[in-house]
């Protein structure tokens, strides 16, 4: 059986690399993919540990994240769509009218 | 039922008259109001003879008390009345010649109110006079100084309402304010007396704890002679005020502004005599300290001499009166000041009699020429006419413009005649025997007064003849003179009641029987009230020198009449003299140069200095005014622009400032933002991993 440390290091190498999409890149549709990234990062480890553990709960959470996150998408991508259509881009730097 | 329960009635009499007449008097018509006026008063007298009646049975004195007053600790005064002999005396003397007054009213003012062009007046008239009668009846029936006090103030009130009546005229009938000046200086002078008589009580009261007749004089014998001598002074200070003495005389004879039934009723039979009533009520009091005394006696006597020497200069027949009438109030006051308290009470009497009845009369004459001047009827169709006379000048009041009146007015003649005999001292008339009981006393008192009261009724006797020959004898002076109508009865009847009272009102003390000493025994006890023996050669001495002024007065003003503007033969005879009778000494001027102007100039710089400089300049305008202003202007300025705007616009700049240095931080980069929330949750990550 493959020990928790190998789904541990993984689950952050998958982490590292969401959060670095999601800072560096400025594609929103990326940034958006960055996110999904950190998420199941997280789910990985969930389960990972769920199995060692031998608990459910763990396994419920996943559940809860991946529905939550199928709502976010849906929001989300209907977001992008909308500024896209005023804006004629996803850069998300363009989109700082908020700056004080 | 005693009588003396009824005493309240002689006050509620006149308050219900007066009450009726204001609410009613307009309405009833001047009948109407004359009858409330004089039945209130009638009935009045009617109860001061019922108590005269009680007291002749049982001759001790009666307090009747009514009410609690002033109840403060220690302090009590009931409002009680007191019924005795001198109280009693009083009484009839003031009901009696009052209600006598109030008929001969009803027919003057009839007459009067229409020359003043105003007949509503009529029953103000009486209402003045019911109050003023219920005033009096308080004066003499109080049981304490205090109740005496409240009289006193009511008669001053009364007298300078009445003197004031025609408010909006001259003495002479033009429209004028001097009227109002009379009664003005009539009130203050009175004040000034007041005010000692005010303070007399204020002594009393610290000295013996009470102010009712019967604690005081307890405690009379007790009292140091300083407080006694203090407290006499004042109560003199207070008759010269109201019974018109040096130095407060001046105003009576301004006094005679009011109508003639006011001069005879208040300015001659009682309201002056509340002084002489004052005295010889406080008996007690001034019979302890003979330097009390002699002072008293000598302010009368000083003042029956003077008055009658400004008399024997006056041309207005009711001047002459009130110089009369203050002269013979100096008489009163001489002998009760003597300790004479019966000769004074029954002058008193008599003066009130015969007195009442020469200014009566004299009003009638006054009359008879006014009506002849311009007789009323003919008022509304020939209204016109009417007041073109009006216009030109004539004085009734003048003597100068009499002359021969006894063919016309006889019967007024008659009965003047009586009372100026009976004021000259002829026996057998009343004020033969009251003038020659003070004489009498005076010259076993005092030589001094003796002198000048002598001289004074000799001046009395020239005068009163003066004034019958200028008005009575020689020919007409004036076109009115010629024309003067008798008087109606209403007038006429009052008189010859009080020519029949002056004939008869010596028997009152008829030497050797002496009935009015021993009614005052009862109150003053025998030694006050003693009986002066008849002196044969004081009273010989007396009519001789009345006798001989009358002849006097007639060589000069009875064998070549006065022709109409004819000076004075008087003034040829004693010169200079006659100018300082004439014009009163110039008392008046006197008064106004040491008192009256310096008291304006003070009052001007008082006015000045501490109202208008101080006062208004300073306080109000520097140290209020002025503070405020510049507590408002610290506040406006240097607090509410500096602290309080400082303080509200730091915080702005505050918030601003803050808000600028914040907002670099947002620079609406979502990366930035999410770069920021990594740190930040790396940082708590890592503190919660390395804390614990």
């Amino acid at each position: 059986m493959v020990p928790v440390s190998y789904y541990f290091a993984l689950s952050a190498i998958l982490f590292a690399l969401g959060a670095m999409g999601v800072l560096i890149r400025r594609n929103a549709i990326i940034v958006f993919m960055s996110v999904e990234l950190m998420l199941n990062a997280a789910n990985l480890l969930f389960v990972a540990f769920a199995r060692s553990f031998e608990s459910l709960s763990g396994q419920i959470y996943v559940f809860f994240v991946i529905a939550v996150a199928a709502a976010e998408v849906a929001i989300g991508l209907a977001i992008i769509v909308a500024i896209f259509k005023s804006r004629q881009s996803i850069d998300i730097d363009e989109m700082s009218s908020l700056k004080g | 039922m005693e009588a003396f329960n009824l005493v309240p009635l002689i006050v509620i009499f006149p308050v219900m008259g007066l009450l009726l007449n204001l609410a009613f008097g307009r309405r009833i018509g001047e009948r109407g109001a004359a009858l409330i006026g004089i039945a209130a008063v009638s009935g009045a007298f009617v109860v001061s003879v019922l108590q005269a009646l009680w007291l002749a049975a049982h001759h001790e004195a009666v307090i009747v008390p009514i009410a609690d007053w002033i109840s403060i600790g220690n302090l009590s005064i009931p409002w009680a009345f007191r019924v005795d002999t001198l109280s009693v005396t009083m009484m009839l003397v003031v009901s009696g010649v009052g209600t006598l007054i109030h008929i001969y009213a009803a027919g003057y003012m009839h007459f009067d109110v229409r020359y003043k062009e105003d007949p509503g007046s009529f029953a103000r008239f009486f209402i003045y006079l019911n109050l003023f009668i219920a005033a009096m009846m308080i004066l003499i029936s109080g049981d304490s100084y205090l109740m005496l006090f409240v009289g006193w103030e009511g008669v001053g009130l009364c007298s300078f309402l009445l003197i004031g009546f025609w408010y909006q005229r001259n003495p002479d009938g033009t429209k004028g304010l001097l009227n109002s000046q009379a009664a003005k200086k009539a009130f203050v002078a009175n004040r000034v007396g007041d005010f000692g008589f005010l303070l007399a009580m204020f002594i009393l009261f610290w000295a013996t704890g009470t102010l009712s007749f019967d604690g005081v004089f307890e405690h009379a014998e007790e009292l140091a002679p300083g407080i006694i001598l203090g407290v006499t002074l004042l109560m003199l200070l207070g008759v010269t005020g109201k019974s018109a003495q040096l130095p407060l005389y001046v105003w009576l004879p301004d006094a005679m502004a009011g109508p003639t039934p006011v001069s005879a009723l208040i300015h001659a039979a009682t309201m002056v005599t509340a002084g002489v009533y004052l005295v010889a009520r406080s008996a007690p009091i001034f019979s302890a300290l003979p330097a009390a005394q002699v002072t008293v006696a000598t302010v009368g006597a000083l003042t029956a001499f003077f008055a009658a020497t400004i008399a024997v200069g006056q041309y207005d027949i009711k001047k002459v009166l009130a110089y009369s009438t203050i002269s013979q109030l100096g008489f009163m006051v001489a002998a009760v000041g003597m300790g004479a308290y019966v000769a004074g009470m029954f002058h008193l009497v008599t003066h009130a009699f015969f007195k009442a009845l020469l200014f009566l009369g004299s009003g009638s004459v006054i009359l008879a020429l006014e009506r002849a001047h311009h007789p009323l009827g003919s008022h509304h169709d020939e209204k016109g006419k009417h007041k073109e006379k009006k216009h030109e000048h004539f004085d009734p009041q003048d003597m100068r413009e009499m002359g021969g009146l006894r063919k016309q007015i006889p019967l007024t003649y008659r009965v003047y005649l009586i009372g100026a005999l009976a004021l000259a001292g002829i026996p057998p008339l009343a004020g033969f025997f009251s003038k020659d009981e003070i004489l009498t006393d005076a010259l076993h008192a005092n030589v001094i007064v003796y002198g000048l009261l002598t001289a004074a009724a000799f001046l009395t006797a020239f005068y009163m003849g003066r004034q019958i020959l200028l008005v009575f004898f020689g020919g007409p002076r004036s076109h009115a003179a010629e024309k003067a109508v008798e008087s109606p009865s209403t007038m006429t009847i009052p008189l010859i009641v009080l020519a029949g009272l002056s004939i008869l009102g010596g028997l009152l003390n008829f030497p050797g029987i002496h009935p009015l000493t021993h009614w005052l025994e009862h109150t003053l006890g025998h030694e006050l009230a003693h009986a002066t023996e008849f002196n044969i050669a004081v009273a010989l001495f007396s009519t001789l020198l009345a006798v001989g002024a009358i002849y006097l007065a007639w060589t000069i003003y009875g064998r070549q009449p006065l022709k109409a503007n004819e000076p004075d033969p008087l003034s040829n005879t004693l010169g200079r003299a006659f100018v300082g009778m004439e014009n009163k000494w110039w008392v008046d001027e006197l008064y106004v140069a040491l008192i009256i102007n310096p008291y304006k100039r003070i009052a001007a710089v008082l006015a000045d200095v501490i109202d208008w400089q101080f006062w208004h300049d300073w306080v109000h305008d520097s140290l209020l005014a002025g503070g405020f202003r510049r507590l408002a202007h610290f506040l406006a300025e240097p607090f509410d622009l500096g602290v309080i705007d400082g303080i509200a616009n730091g915080l702005a700049r505050l918030a601003k400032g803050l808000a600028r240095g914040f907002s670099f931080g947002q620079t609406g980069f979502v990366r930035n933002y999410a770069l920021v929330t990594f740190f930040g949750v790396v940082l708590m990550l890592g503190y919660l991993v390395f804390s614990s």
